[in-house]
């Protein structure tokens, strides 16, 4: 196994075993599906229109907050001055992370999205459409979430600095993600919005890891 | 280890190299030179700057003043060192086993083989318990065993023996010196006594608090 899929492998076996980080984003994410309906009022056809927003939201929130966890405790046990003499590059090693803290942070939400879909009273095509949306922009927020933690890595107890530095860059992606998901009302443009959503993911995971990385190292000092 | 190998021509020198932390200079003017085979032993009173100048050697912080070379190095050989610090980088929820092998992937498994490797330092008995809850000693050999896994000619070590017993002290002098017959570089961070068995391979230097 290369020492690539050696990190990844490594980070999916320690959340799975940890366990209780991923189950707590996924009930949150449900939780705020769940509180909408109650606070704006049982009326479907406002709901639906609320959906895309409120289901983005709820991604957008559940991910941010679990961004701390990326490279604190890798940070605290010494693992991460290690990491940077490994055989491979230490951007390699940031981008490994990234991809498995995606895994781990956006999979399950992705796969708790139906239930959403029900509280929220989203029609089939829709749904499929949060399920696409959520899919292409979540790597997005995994990439610049990685950047604020990085920055935010060797300051004790910075656990929520990080949300809070990302979150004005993470607004496009707020923007085009429930952009790809309404259609209406006016010309159908949620396919380009989609295409936005896709190029900033693919800019985001390129550039990343190098921004991670450098912060990193210049913050061990 | 059973496997000797040899590493290739390597030196370590620093000309008036100064290190320090948040700007602050911990020692200046420093002077050495390490070469093949040869252990260089750091010591000093807490706070002088030991564990900065193995990071500064180690790359992580930058040095303050003058400058220090790996002659012999070329870029295709890698990284050449192994740092071993305070902490352990020992993950719970993995097995002890699990743990030696994320680092033989990560690092090259070009060393010893993770069991032999847990043999040497006497954990093989523990190799699928969860690493969570091995005591500190055991913690230490753990790390120590990193460094067996993965061959490198250079070994920066800070407090080596740290909540070791003294068959661990044995074990780390045992390590040394037979990293030193395969042609190994060490720079050792120490207060307790490692004495390998041929002394003109150790040379010493003394921090001392020069403010």
């Amino acid at each position: 196994m290369s020492a690539f899929a050696a990190v990844i492998a490594r980070e999916l076996r320690l959340s799975i075993r940890t366990g209780g980080d991923v189950l707590t984003l996924v009930l949150f994410f449900v939780m705020i599906g769940v509180v909408v309906p109650f606070a704006v009022g049982p009326d479907r056809d406002l709901l639906a229109r609320l959906a895309p927003g409120v289901v983005w939201i709820a991604a957008f929130l559940s991910m941010l907050l679990g961004l701390d966890r990326l490279f604190r405790a890798d940070h605290e046990d010494g693992t991460l001055i290690l990491l940077r003499h490994a055989d491979l590059p230490f951007s390699a090693i940031v981008a490994a992370k990234v991809i498995a803290h995606w895994i781990v942070s956006a999979v399950p939400l992705i796969v708790a999205s139906p239930l959403l879909a029900v509280m929220l009273a989203l029609d089939g095509a829709a749904f499929w459409r949060v399920v696409l949306s959520l899919l292409v922009g979540t790597p997005a927020l995994a990439a610049l979430g990685a950047i604020g933690a990085a920055v935010t890595v060797s300051i004790r107890r910075g656990g929520l600095i990080a949300p809070v530095l990302i979150l004005p860059l993470a607004v496009p992606v707020l923007i085009f993600g429930v952009g790809a998901i309404s259609t209406g009302p006016g010309p159908d443009l949620s396919g380009s919005a989609l295409l936005f959503l896709a190029a900033i993911s693919l800019i985001t995971l390129a550039l990343s890891p190098f921004a991670a990385a450098l912060a990193i190292s210049s913050g061990e000092d | 280890m059973t496997e000797r190998q040899v590493f290739g021509p390597l030196a370590l020198s620093a000309h008036a190299l100064a290190v320090g932390r948040g700007g602050i200079a911990l020692a200046q003017g420093l002077e050495f030179s390490v070469q093949n085979g040869k252990c260089l032993l750091l010591r000093g009173p807490n706070g002088v700057g030991k564990s900065t100048l193995l990071l500064t050697l180690a790359g992580i912080v930058e040095a303050l003043d003058g400058g220090f070379s790996l002659d012999g190095a070329t870029a295709e050989d890698g990284p050449l060192l192994h740092y071993c610090g305070h902490r352990n980088a020992i993950k719970p929820r993995l097995s002890v086993l699990e743990n030696l092998d994320f680092w033989a992937q990560l690092n090259g498994p070009t060393g010893a083989a993770s069991l032999e490797a847990l043999e040497t330092i006497g954990l093989e008995h523990v190799a699928g318990l969860d690493a969570g809850y091995l005591s500190a000693g055991q913690g230490r050999r753990l790390a120590l065993a990193r460094l067996l896994v993965s061959a490198r000619p250079l070994w920066l070590l800070d407090e080596p023996t740290a909540a070791l017993d003294t068959e661990g002290h044995d074990l780390v002098t045992r390590l040394i010196d037979a990293h030193l017959d395969a042609g190994g570089l060490v720079v050792a961070a120490t207060h307790d006594p490692i004495t390998p068995a041929d002394p003109n391979r150790v040379e010493t230097l003394v921090m001392a608090g020069g403010h």
